[in-house]
């Protein structure tokens, strides 16, 4: 294994002291990189800005080109949140509750499945396993995409097809999390410490979860991350697998509703049922990543090897 | 564990032993085995159903071919030959190509410019600034496809009133001949900050002491990110292109979005995954889009493993 891992958990910014201490020095020089961050970040934000805006206006002056579609006009918002979750009886919701319900479950079984294999691929060697490993390494390169329509016939056919089930059990599948806890487990966890309790006379569920697991938590928590993310974002899976409203995550029930906007003409409502939709939908995950970023930015490097 | 790690040393004859192919030592072995089989069964279970069972099953499909008067009977390679000579999957085909040429370049820049500017300042804002880019990772990229179509739309979007204060007319950013352009962008708009969290987090992991040696050896700014910095993440830029490029190929979400809003631009096959998608679900041909869709793993895959293996050296992913 020529792998290496960067385990640097948040990374103490003061190896940087010195560095900064120049940077105040060398101010002057500092303009020209600050106005190209500047400008990054008025790109990166434009959407959201713009989706801000949108869902405070109410219909008439949304489609009314009275106002700048960047500056606000009507202040509506509250009406439109209610527009929103008062429409077809709280569907919305729904949306909302599957979308975590589906994140958390496929989430949190993807991360206990790939810790337990990462795991048994770095400390075990059994029968098989150089060829197994290799069918991860291969399986991670196979698009996930191109299963959906045989997983759905394979689906249909059992009746798992418009249950939550059909989405769960799928996302449950991460072997580039299986890589990652393989990778970690091997930098992480020397062999010496496992021979040593075993010595002392653990048994081997006993040395996974008291000695190995706790040295583990920064990776589960990237490999969580990732997981949830990835089951939160998907839009292809669901898509295929539902045709019952009420089993919609946000993705799935969003895209459908703008494809019927886009038809009916007539119902300018239900744009704004899509804006302020779309609105609230980011809000959970962004919070998220705004509380939990000193597990992020030290964790996302895990998928940066040397 | 100091204790027990002097212990194990005092032992380390007997486990010399034990490693022995005696009838203790084999049958500490096979128990250990057995265990490691026992960690990685559930991930077993899964891959059989949910990987390799669908990527037979499709294969299985695509040999076959159903219609309502002879029902079900095996064709061959027939789906596939009909698949290599449809100008609609061929002009998908070439659109993704396309598409990961145009676009992972402009996707790589971004995220690396964006991330050696980062990791060379160190500020309040430059902290937060890391954060603005990052953040559309975390919206879901059919949020994001909504986003910029409303952006792009002539109805609600500010490309009119933007054109307008340099006297332009409005651009059609939906039209067929900008279609493209306005997908590159949403797309780069999407990933550019996760990837750039990446090389961030692999240059935050270079020691510094080689920056100082290389300013006394007179290398400026410039030289040391062109020759020092990244050559040193070369495994993660690796890493990342293989990701993009699995993920372009795969090209779905953000045209299948933008087709109800750019109607005429975005056709039925745009892509082939999404030829696949309408053959199955508008169309009922389960057998010619397992066809297509196993093509295109098969493309994918075959890609993939030809880039890692011609950079294996560099990207670490192997076992």
């Amino acid at each position: 294994m020529t792998v290496l891992v960067s385990t640097t958990s948040p990374r103490p910014e003061k190896r940087r002291s010195h560095a900064s201490r120049e940077a105040s020095r060398a101010g002057g020089r500092r303009v020209l990189p600050h106005l190209v961050l500047v400008g990054l970040i008025l790109y990166f934000a434009l959407p959201f800005w713009w989706l801000i805006v949108a869902s405070t206006k109410d219909q008439a002056t949304l489609f009314s080109g009275d106002t700048s579609p960047l500056w606000f006009g009507k202040f509506n918002l509250i009406d439109n949140i209610q527009l929103l979750f008062t429409y077809s009886n709280g569907l919305y919701w729904h949306w909302l509750g599957n979308s975590f319900l589906y994140a958390l479950t496929g989430g949190i079984g993807a991360t206990v499945i790939s810790v337990l294999a990462g795991y048994g691929f770095a400390q075990y060697r059994f029968a098989g396993r150089t060829p197994f490993f290799a069918l991860v390494l291969g399986s991670v390169m196979v698009p996930a995409t191109a299963l959906v329509i045989p997983m759905f016939v394979m689906f249909s056919a059992t009746h798992l097809t418009n249950t939550m089930w059909a989405v769960i059990l799928p996302s449950m599948l991460n072997p580039f999390g299986v890589y990652l806890m393989r990778v970690y487990t091997q930098d992480a966890i020397p062999d010496e410490m496992i021979d040593a309790a075993r010595m002392d006379g653990a048994g081997e569920l006993r040395i996974f979860f008291r000695v190995a697991l706790p040295l583990l938590r920064p990776a589960l928590v990237t490999v969580l991350l990732l997981s949830v993310v990835g089951t939160w974002n998907n839009y292809f899976l669901p898509l295929v697998m539902f045709s019952n409203p009420n089993l919609f995550p946000v993705t799935v029930g969003l895209g459908a509703l703008q494809t019927q906007a886009g038809v009916n003409t007539g119902g300018q409502s239900l744009w704004t049922i899509v804006i302020v939709g779309a609105l609230v939908s980011v809000i959970p995950l962004i919070i998220a990543f705004l509380t939990l970023q000193k597990y992020w930015q030290g964790g996302l490097s895990l998928g940066s090897v040397k | 564990m100091l204790s027990s790690t002097i212990e194990r040393r005092s032992v380390t004859p007997d486990r010399a032993f034990l490693k022995k192919p005696g009838r203790l030592g084999s049958g500490v072995s096979a128990r250990r085995a057995r265990w490691g089989w026992l960690f990685v069964a559930p991930f077993a279970v899964f891959l059989v159903l949910f990987l390799l069972t669908p990527l037979v099953y499709a294969f299985i499909l695509s040999l076959q071919n159903k219609t309502v008067a002879t029902g079900t009977h095996w064709v061959g390679l027939d789906n596939y030959a009909k698949a290599f000579t449809d100008p609609l999957f061929l002009e998908g085909v070439w659109l993704v190509v396309r598409f990961s040429i145009i676009l992972i370049p402009i996707q790589m820049l971004v995220s690396l410019g964006a991330a050696l500017l980062l990791d060379s300042i160190t500020s309040r804002f430059s902290k937060f600034s890391r954060l603005m880019i990052f953040v559309p990772y975390a919206v879901p990229a059919v949020i994001g496809a909504l986003m910029w179509g409303f952006l792009y739309s002539p109805s609600f979007g500010p490309a009119a009133e933007v054109a307008g204060w340099f006297g332009l007319n409005a651009p059609q950013l939906l039209s067929p001949d900008n279609i493209f352009g306005s997908l590159v962008n949403v797309v780069t708009w999407q990933w550019a900050g996760y990837y750039m969290i990446i090389i961030y987090a692999a240059l935050q992991g270079i020691d510094t002491s080689i920056y100082e040696a290389a300013k006394i050896d007179g290398a400026n700014a410039w030289q040391t990110a062109l020759r020092i910095k990244i050559p040193m993440i070369s495994s993660s830029l690796v890493l990342i292109l293989v990701f993009a490029l699995i993920g372009t190929l795969q090209f779905f979400t953000e045209p299948q979005i933008l087709r109800s809003m750019a109607s005429g631009s975005i056709t039925a096959s745009y892509t082939p995954n999404i030829y696949a998608y309408t053959l199955a679900f508008s169309y009922s041909q389960f057998n010619y889009a397992s066809a297509i869709s196993f093509a295109l793993g098969l493309v994918v895959f075959v890609g993939s493993y030809i880039f890692l293996h011609f950079t294996r050296k560099k990207s670490g992913l192997n076992s």
